[in-house]
C-alpha cells in the first residue's frame, strides 16, 4: 500500500495504537479459564481477542508506513521494551476481576473518543480499522462500565475493591493526556487527534459511571507515568519476556 | 473437547433434583420410543436411573470442557504469532462455549450448574482424564487439536444422535466446533514439520507423549465397560468404545504418514485380513492411575478451577447483592 504522507510520527502513533491493543489483549488472555464465572471467561476472551485483532491490523499497517519489511510479528515479538510504545495502564498486572473491569472501563472509554476521532483521518486504512474497532470499543466499555457500577454498588467488600482499583488506577490516567510532539505532528497531518484534547470528553463518559458506582474519584497528584513514551514499568519486562519467548528461542521458524 | 469418562464410575454419583415416580405405562411408552429411534425431551417421563446417568454423563462432560481450558489455556500468553495466539484463545473460548451448552443440557434434567461445580470442586466429579496430561512445548497445542480433539470427534459424533434431545442438540453443535479445532491443530503440526529439525523433533516428542493418552480417551475395551450395556439399550451410547478406538486408529495412522511422524508403538501395522491396523497393548494400569487422581495434573487442574471459582466468589456475591438492592428499589418505585 502507498502513503502520501508518512513521517516517523505518523508510524508512532500506529504503533501506540497497536501497541496499546497488544499489550492490553495480551493482560486479558491471561484470564482464560480463571474468571469468577464461565460467562466472564467468554467475555475477557473475546474482549482479548478483539484487541489481538486491532493489534494485527495496527502493527501490520505501522510495519507498511515504516516501510522496512517488518511484519505484524516482527513488530509484537522482535522489539526491545523502549520501542514499545503502549500507555502504563495496559501493561499493569490483571490483580484481581475489580482491577481488571476498572481498567477496562477507564481504557475502553478514552477509545471509543479515540476511534470516533480516527473515523475520519487522513490516513485511510487508519480510518478503516477506527471504522472496525469503534464497535467493539463500545461493547468493551458497556461490559466493563455495566460491571464497575454492579462492583461499586455491590457489596462492602466489593464496593471496597472498586474504590482500591479506582484508587491505583487513575493516577495512570494522566498519561493518556500528556501532551508529546508526535501527537501535534500527526493531527497538523490530520491523521489523528491530540490526545490532551481528549481529556474534558473522556471526563464526562466516565464520572457519570463511577458516581453511579458510588465511588470517589481521586484527585490529581504529580504521579506520572510514561509508557507511552518508551519509559514502562517493572512489570513490562516480565510481559515481554513471557509474550516473546518463543519468537526469541527460535530465532527466524516459522509456526 | 471431551470426555473418555462416560464409562467411569464416580465416587457419588447421586445427583440431586426430582425423583421420578416409576411407572409400568410410562416405562412402555419410554422403551417403544427409544425403540424407534426417537427424542426423549426434557419434560417427558424417564426412568430414574436413565436421568442419573445423563446428568453423570454430561456433567462430566461439561467438567471436561472447562478444565480442558487450563492446558491449553497454558500456551496463550506465549504463542509464538498473533495468528496463533488468536486462534488458539478462540479455540479455548470456544470449549468455554460448550461447558456453557452442557451445563444447560444438564440443567434440563432439574440439576443447577452450582451443584454441579460444586461436585467438580469436592472431588467427587469425574472429568476426562487426558487434561491432566502437561502441555510442555508449543508441538502439544497442535497434538492436542489433532489428537485429542480427533479422539473426541470420534466418540461424539454418535452422541449427536443420542436419545436425549438437549444433548443430542448441543453435540451438533459441538461437533462442528471441534472438526474445526483438529483442522487447526494438524495445520499447526504441518507449518511446524515443515520448518527446522527442531521443530519436527519437538512434533515427534509431543507425539510421543500423547498417543497412547489420546487411545485410551475410548474408555475401557468393551468386555470392562461397566456402564456400556445399558447405556447402548438406551441409546446414549451407540458404538462401543474398541469399535471407536479402532477407527481412530485406522484414521489417525494415516494422517501420521502425511505429517511425517511415526507413533510410539513398535506393533502397530496394518493387518490386511482385519482390513484394519493392530495396536500394542494400551497400558491400563496408567488409565486407572490417572483415573483415580495420580496423573501429573490431576492436583493443580483441580486446584486451579477451585481457585477461580473462590477468588471469583466475591465478585459473583457483589452481582447479586446490585440485582437484589436494585429490585428492592424498583418494587418501591412501582
Amino acid at each position: 500500500m502507498t502513503q502520501q504522507m508518512t513521517s516517523p510520527e505518523h508510524i508512532e502513533y500506529v504503533l501506540r495504537l497497536g501497541d496499546n491493543a497488544l499489550i492490553l489483549g495480551q493482560r486479558l488472555s491471561e484470564w482464560c479459564g480463571h474468571a469468577p464465572v464461565l460467562e466472564e471467561d467468554m467475555a475477557l476472551a473475546n474482549m482479548s481477542l478483539d484487541l489481538i485483532g486491532q493489534a494485527r491490523m495496527l502493527l501490520t499497517h505501522a510495519g507498511r508506513l515504516e516501510g522496512r519489511g517488518r511484519d505484524e510479528d516482527q513488530l509484537a515479538f522482535l522489539r526491545t521494551e523502549p520501542n514499545y510504545r503502549n500507555l502504563t495502564l495496559c501493561e499493569l498486572p490483571n490483580q484481581d476481576f475489580g482491577r481488571t473491569m476498572v481498567r477496562n472501563f477507564l481504557y475502553s472509554s478514552f477509545q471509543k473518543l479515540l476511534w470516533e476521532r480516527l473515523m475520519t483521518s487522513s490516513d485511510a486504512e487508519l480510518a478503516a480499522i477506527a471504522a472496525k474497532s469503534i464497535k467493539e470499543a463500545r461493547y468493551h466499555a458497556q461490559h466493563s462500565g455495566d460491571w464497575v457500577i454492579r462492583l461499586g454498588d455491590g457489596t462492602a467488600d466489593s464496593h471496597a475493591r472498586a474504590q482500591g482499583a479506582l484508587d491505583y488506577l487513575w493516577p495512570y490516567t494522566a498519561e493518556f493526556f500528556a501532551t508529546t510532539p508526535v501527537d501535534d505532528a500527526v493531527a497538523a497531518a490530520g491523521v489523528g487527534p491530540v490526545w490532551s484534547e481528549l481529556e474534558t470528553a473522556w471526563e464526562a463518559l466516565v464520572m457519570p459511571v463511577l458516581a453511579e458506582a458510588t465511588l470517589t474519584v481521586p484527585a490529581r497528584t504529580p504521579f506520572r507515568s510514561y509508557g507511552k513514551f518508551g519509559r514502562h514499568s517493572e512489570h513490562m519486562g516480565h510481559l515481554l519476556a513471557e509474550m516473546q519467548i518463543m519468537q526469541r528461542t527460535y530465532p527466524g521458524a516459522q509456526w | 473437547m471431551y470426555t473418555q469418562a462416560l464409562d467411569i464410575p464416580q465416587q457419588n454419583t447421586e445427583a440431586k433434583g426430582p425423583r421420578t415416580i416409576e411407572n409400568p405405562a410410562y416405562q412402555a411408552e419410554f422403551d417403544a420410543k427409544i425403540d424407534a429411534g426417537g427424542y426423549i425431551e426434557a419434560k417427558d417421563w424417564m426412568p430414574e436411573s436413565y436421568r442419573k446417568t445423563l446428568v453423570r454423563q454430561i456433567s462430566q462432560h461439561a467438567h471436561s470442557e472447562i478444565v480442558g481450558m487450563l492446558p491449553e489455556g497454558n500456551w496463550i500468553t506465549r504463542a509464538p504469532t498473533l495468528k496463533r495466539k488468536a486462534i488458539l484463545l478462540a479455540k479455548v473460548q470456544d470449549e468455554g462455549g460448550h461447558g456453557l451448552y452442557l451445563y444447560a443440557a444438564a440443567e434440563t434434567l432439574g440439576v443447577s450448574r452450582d451443584e454441579l461445580l460444586d461436585a467438580l470442586h469436592s472431588g467427587r466429579a469425574k472429568y476426562s482424564s487426558i487434561f491432566n496430561y502437561p502441555t510442555l512445548t508449543w508441538a502439544d497445542i497442535g497434538v492436542v487439536g489433532w489428537l485429542v480433539d480427533g479422539a473426541a470427534i470420534m466418540n461424539q459424533i454418535p452422541l449427536c444422535k443420542c436419545s436425549y434431545g438437549p444433548y443430542a442438540r448441543a453435540m451438533v453443535r459441538i461437533c462442528k466446533e471441534e472438526s474445526f479445532h483438529q483442522r487447526q491443530g494438524y495445520d499447526l503440526l504441518l507449518t511446524m514439520m515443515k520448518g527446522t529439525e527442531e521443530q519436527r523433533d519437538m512434533v515427534q516428542d509431543a507425539v510421543n507423549r500423547w498417543w497412547w493418552p489420546s487411545i485410551m480417551m475410548f474408555g475401557p475395551h468393551d468386555k470392562d465397560s461397566t456402564h456400556s450395556a445399558q447405556s447402548s439399550r438406551w441409546g446414549i451410547k451407540r458404538i462401543s468404545n474398541d469399535d471407536l478406538r479402532q477407527k481412530f486408529v485406522d484414521a489417525t495412522v494415516e494422517q501420521a504418514k502425511v505429517l511425517g511422524v511415526t507413533m510410539p508403538d513398535p506393533e502397530l501395522k496394518w493387518n490386511e485380513a482385519r482390513g484394519h491396523y493392530d495396536f500394542g497393548a494400551i497400558d491400563w494400569d496408567e488409565f486407572w492411575n490417572v483415573v483415580d487422581g495420580h496423573g501429573q495434573g490431576n492436583v493443580d487442574r483441580l486446584a486451579a478451577r477451585v481457585k477461580a471459582w473462590d477468588d471469583g466468589a466475591w465478585v459473583r456475591e457483589a452481582a447479586l447483592e446490585y440485582a437484589r438492592k436494585h429490585d428492592a428499589r424498583d418494587s418501591r418505585a412501582a
